[in-house]
């Protein structure tokens, strides 16, 4: 079988990158995250790359191939035409740690500030029952593997397009699964409306074209939330009958840490990228990237200058909890 | 306590490993008022727990109402050969149910019965329908659960930061030193009580389920620091990996596949399962095609069945042994695995019920299960052997030094049930996070953290990317890699083990002069070389025990010693330790002994 090329990102914050060409032998059912062991392993041992499971179950090997935002342990190489080099390079929205490895810390921050599930305290568990209908839809969001694949193609985290926090599909969904939950005691709606910024969500469903868990991310999770959240539904049986059993807000006046800009760098160009127009139902995802640095290098904007100390802050040490807090300027759209 | 030049974080515990046990245990310390620290190799939830699909064993007795602690027990007890600790098998049978509902309190969301309780599926060498799932991805849902709960109670979580050395005090442990993957600092957790839960040893072959992470890094610094190993040898091969294509070859094809009725054929097209039932169990298994159906058929539909369960649901070691013979003997599939095929049922029940299977195989394989057969083969799963423990505390032979999960030994025997380990790391993370949280409060004292300990400890994280030149870590991993394969895998010799033995010191050899280079930020190549001195140290540590035990027994198959042999070995664990001189040292010692009560459970065969 003839070798595939790949063009992968390599730099770290306040250096300069660029993209650095591997050619690799290929073998059936190859997948792109084997292609980068194999560069790890004869080529660059030093090259950065998260992975677990190569299985498509865990969500660390997320990155952007072709522009797309992909699983690499689960994107075929013969897929590609392997004449055309493969791009490979890190999740955009995020700052960048060193070649593939980005700081999701945010994320972990943001997953915090979501009130757990909180079951009545005057229903014991032994009368617990529901059936498989009652929590399918629920299941489905907890398939979640949090690759933040979803994060990533976001509009309006990718671009930074909001001064107040954006949650983002990966938590309006982890929300969904706790709001639709057939026990669950707490209204969460003002905090997604006022803290999680749902109103900035203008459905464009790039979302849940990339969700490797094939998650339906928008029509099943964040457009129901968004009419509860505008009081313009009720479930005819679960929601109502919660509503009289008087859910508990909690949660409303929550802070959402912002995610980090990459400093100093422009916005990449909007031009090419997720469509605007909140009516949008679909886009695919390969149009909203940037045409990968085709053939020639680096054409990527120094985008992510971060110092070392600060990566370190937020991504090698503690979660959530340490992580930089945002601004609150209250309610969203 | 402070040394200069090192970031330090001090904890009453910490735990090592964050997937299902090491948060289990975190949850537990914190609740019982320690101080705790988390520390994990990864990001959080990324941990080897959410590849586990089929479920968590425990006698709920939603399916059938027959079954309880002492069916569990006995069946745990059989299918590890008698080696288990018996008190161990006895906690889990009777707890783990407690710690499944615990779940569903904190969020887990399972599949349902019919009348609207937690489900369960049958596995192999379980008698009754037992383990509670969610589709093929329970350990996900148990993950995700756990780091929910963790991350709400207060625990510090220190992400992708790699424990190298434990710290070691007067006849007690007193914390640990590692270093940032993002920065490459070092850094030092000075603790009371440190539990380890590393989870497992599968990178030491090349064909495996497990995770990069699956270094044996428990397993070796426990080692290191003066604790005791037990029953190295037992490592399972799961049955069913992939086999083709070659970029996925070992991942895992879930038990679940034959617990809900999936058929094992080799090329020929014959059930060859009915010719490896062992003969003493053989009551417990359909007796013809048509009853192994008529089980499916009821057990779908989530009730309890008077047929007996088909022959693909003996025990792991048991048909892992049957497909290597069949492919051996020239009846394997052409990439050489054996068929298993549930397309026989409808796509609807297959996609519901193994989803991840259906897009693993479809993505990965281009392969439809819902119409045709999947090739499957051994893959290298989990070891049953570990640290030895206390089974009420976790505690080790080393004070303050705690172990659960995988990285522990004894719950097991000689092979462990599917659905068991999952259920194990509830039971025994809960346990042993109580055990180092009360063993913290009895010793109030802070821990002293030898500095010359931690110099050392840096110095020998330093020294790789020092040197002017020197071995790949890279290559040395591939050469350990092929070389325990082919000669310390499922059936085992003298001569091969021997063999192993010099390898291992030739590969030692060149560990010491491992050169890494690209500098300390996010370097796996440099993360390589601590988790190859782990292999190392458990490669050896397997072979030794598997060179001593002169018996078949459980997943250890020796080729030279084929049968069973009560009398010498019935009732032995075998030890690996640290010898005066530095040198790894095999040794024996008696099972612990059963209560009487719970040997009557074993029924009149034993
Ligand atoms: S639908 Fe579009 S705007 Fe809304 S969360 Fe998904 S990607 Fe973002
Ligand atoms: S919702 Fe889908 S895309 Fe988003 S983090 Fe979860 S699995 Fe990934
Ligand atoms: S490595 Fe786990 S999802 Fe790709």
């Amino acid at each position: 079988m003839p070798d595939a090329h790949l063009k992968v990102f390599r730099g770290r914050p306040g250096e300069p990158s660029e993209f650095v060409d591997f050619d690799v032998p290929v073998e059936e059912g190859m997948v792109v995250l084997d292609a980068l062991h194999w560069i790890q392993g004869h080529r660059a041992p030093d090259l950065a790359v998260r992975w677990n499971c190569k299985a498509a179950k865990c969500g660390s090997c997320g990155a952007e191939v072709n522009g797309r935002p992909s699983l690499t342990c689960k994107t075929r190489l013969s897929d590609f035409d392997l004449d055309e080099p493969i791009t490979v390079e890190p999740m955009r929205a995020f700052p960048l740690i060193k070649d593939l490895v980005t700081d999701v810390s945010w994320n972990y921050a943001v997953n915090r500030t979501i009130t757990p599930f909180t079951p009545p305290e005057n229903l014991p568990q032994e009368q617990w029952r529901w059936q498989q209908r009652d929590v399918d839809r629920v299941q489905e969001f907890r398939k979640c593997i949090e690759c933040f694949l979803c994060q990533d193609v976001c509009h309006v985290l990718r671009n930074h397009e909001t001064e107040r926090a954006f949650m983002g599909p990966r938590f309006l969904i982890r929300v969904a699964s706790l709001e639709m939950h057939p026990i669950d005691q707490v209204d969460r709606r003002q905090y997604l409306k006022d803290s999680g910024g749902i109103g900035y969500c203008n459905i464009t469903k790039c979302c849940t074209e990339v969700c490797p868990e094939h998650i339906k991310i928008t029509d099943n999770g964040i457009i129901p939330l968004k009419e509860r959240v505008a009081d313009a539904y009720y479930d005819p049986l679960q929601w109502a009958w919660r509503k009289l059993r008087g859910r508990e807000a909690t949660g409303a006046g929550t802070e959402l840490p912002v995610l980090p800009a990459p400093v100093g760098a422009p916005p990449p160009p909007a031009a090419a990228t997720t469509p605007t127009d909140a009516t949008a139902t679909e886009s695919a995802p390969a149009q909203t990237a940037e045409p990968a640095a085709a053939g020639t290098g680096p054409a990527r904007p120094p985008r992510r200058v971060r110092t070392t100390k600060s990566a370190r802050q937020t991504a090698g040490r503690k979660d959530a909890a340490r992580a930089p807090r945002g601004r609150r300027d209250g309610g969203a759209g | 306590m402070a040394i200069s030049g090192f970031e330090t974080h001090v904890h009453d515990v910490l735990v090592v490993g964050a997937g299902g046990a090491g948060l289990r245990a975190a949850i537990e310390a914190r609740a019982r008022g320690a101080s705790v620290g988390l520390v994990c190799k990864s990001l959080l939830g990324k941990a080897h727990t959410v590849m586990a699909e089929g479920g968590a064993a425990a006698a709920l007795a939603h399916v059938a109402p027959d079954d309880n602690w002492k069916v569990h027990f006995r069946d745990t007890m059989v299918g590890g050969k008698l080696l288990n600790h018996p008190r161990m098998a006895q906690l889990h049978a009777l707890e783990a149910p407690d710690r499944i509902r615990e779940l569903e309190l904190w969020g887990a969301v399972f599949d349902r019965t019919a009348d609207g309780r937690i489900s369960q599926r049958p596995f192999g060498g379980h008698t009754y329908p037992r383990l509670a799932h969610v589709g093929d991805r329970t350990g996900l849902e148990m993950m995700r659960t756990l780091q929910d709960k963790a991350v709400h109670s207060d625990v510090d979580v220190y992400m992708e930061c790699t424990i190298t050395h434990l710290i070691t005090g007067p006849g007690r442990i007193m914390g640990a030193f590692g270093y940032w993957r993002v920065t490459g600092e070092p850094v030092l957790f000075p603790a009371k009580a440190v539990v380890l839960a590393t989870g497992g040893i599968g990178k030491a072959y090349e064909v495996t389920s497990n995770s990069w992470e699956y270094s044996g890094d428990g397993h070796a610094l426990a080692y290191l620091a003066g604790a005791e190993l037990i029953d190295m040898e037992f490592v399972q091969f799961h049955p069913t990996g992939m086999v083709w294509p070659p970029g996925v070859r070992g991942l895992l094809v879930t038990e679940a596949v034959r617990g809900e009725g999936g058929i094992l054929r080799n090329k020929d097209g014959e059930r060859f399962m009915w010719k490896y039932l062992p003969e003493d169990r053989r009551q417990e298994y359909a007796a013809t095609d048509e009853e192994a159906e008529r089980w499916v058929e009821v057990t779908a539909q989530g009730r309890s069945s008077e047929a007996r369960r088909p022959p693909e649901l003996s025990t792991r070691d048991n048909v892992s042994r049957a497909i290597y013979t069949e492919v051996k003997e020239g009846r394997g599939s052409p990439h050489g695995g054996v068929y298993l095929d549930i397309s026989y049922l409808p796509a609807e029940h297959i996609r519901r019920k193994l989803p991840s299977m259906f897009d693993q195989f479809k993505e990965l394989a281009d392969v439809d299960i819902t119409r045709g057969p999947m090739e499957v083969g051994p893959t290298t799963h989990y070891v049953m052997g570990g640290v030895r423990v206390d089974a009420e505390t976790g505690a080790t032979t080393v004070p303050g030094l705690f172990a659960a999960g995988e990285v522990a030994g004894g719950m097991h025997g000689a092979n462990r049930l599917g659905g068991n380990s999952l259920s194990d790391l509830l039971v025994f993370g809960a346990r042993t996070g109580a055990g180092a949280a009360a063993y913290a409060a009895r010793n109030a004292a802070s821990a002293y953290v030898d500095p010359s300990q931690a110099y050392r400890a840096a110095r020998q994280l330093s020294a790789p990317l020092e040197r002017e030149d020197g071995e790949d870590a890279y290559a040395i991993q591939r050469d350990l890699q092929a070389m325990m394969q082919s000669l310390v895998g499922i059936f085992r010799e003298e001569a091969d083990l021997r063999e192993a033995l010099g390898r291992l010191t030739d590969l030692e050899t060149r560990w010491q002069s491992i050169k890494v280079t690209g500098g300390r930020m996010y370097n796996p190549g440099w993360n390589l070389v601590f988790e190859l001195r782990n292999l190392l140290t458990v490669s050896r540590a397997v072979t030794l025990s598997a060179l001593q035990r002169t018996e078949s027994r459980g997943a250890h198959s020796r080729v030279d010693y084929p049968e069973q042999d009560d009398r010498n070995w019935g009732v032995i664990n075998s030890v690996i330790c640290r010898g005066p001189d530095g040198a790894m040292m095999v040794a024996r010692s008696g099972v612990p002994p059963m209560a009487s009560e719970l040997r009557g459970l074993l029924g009149a065969a034993h």
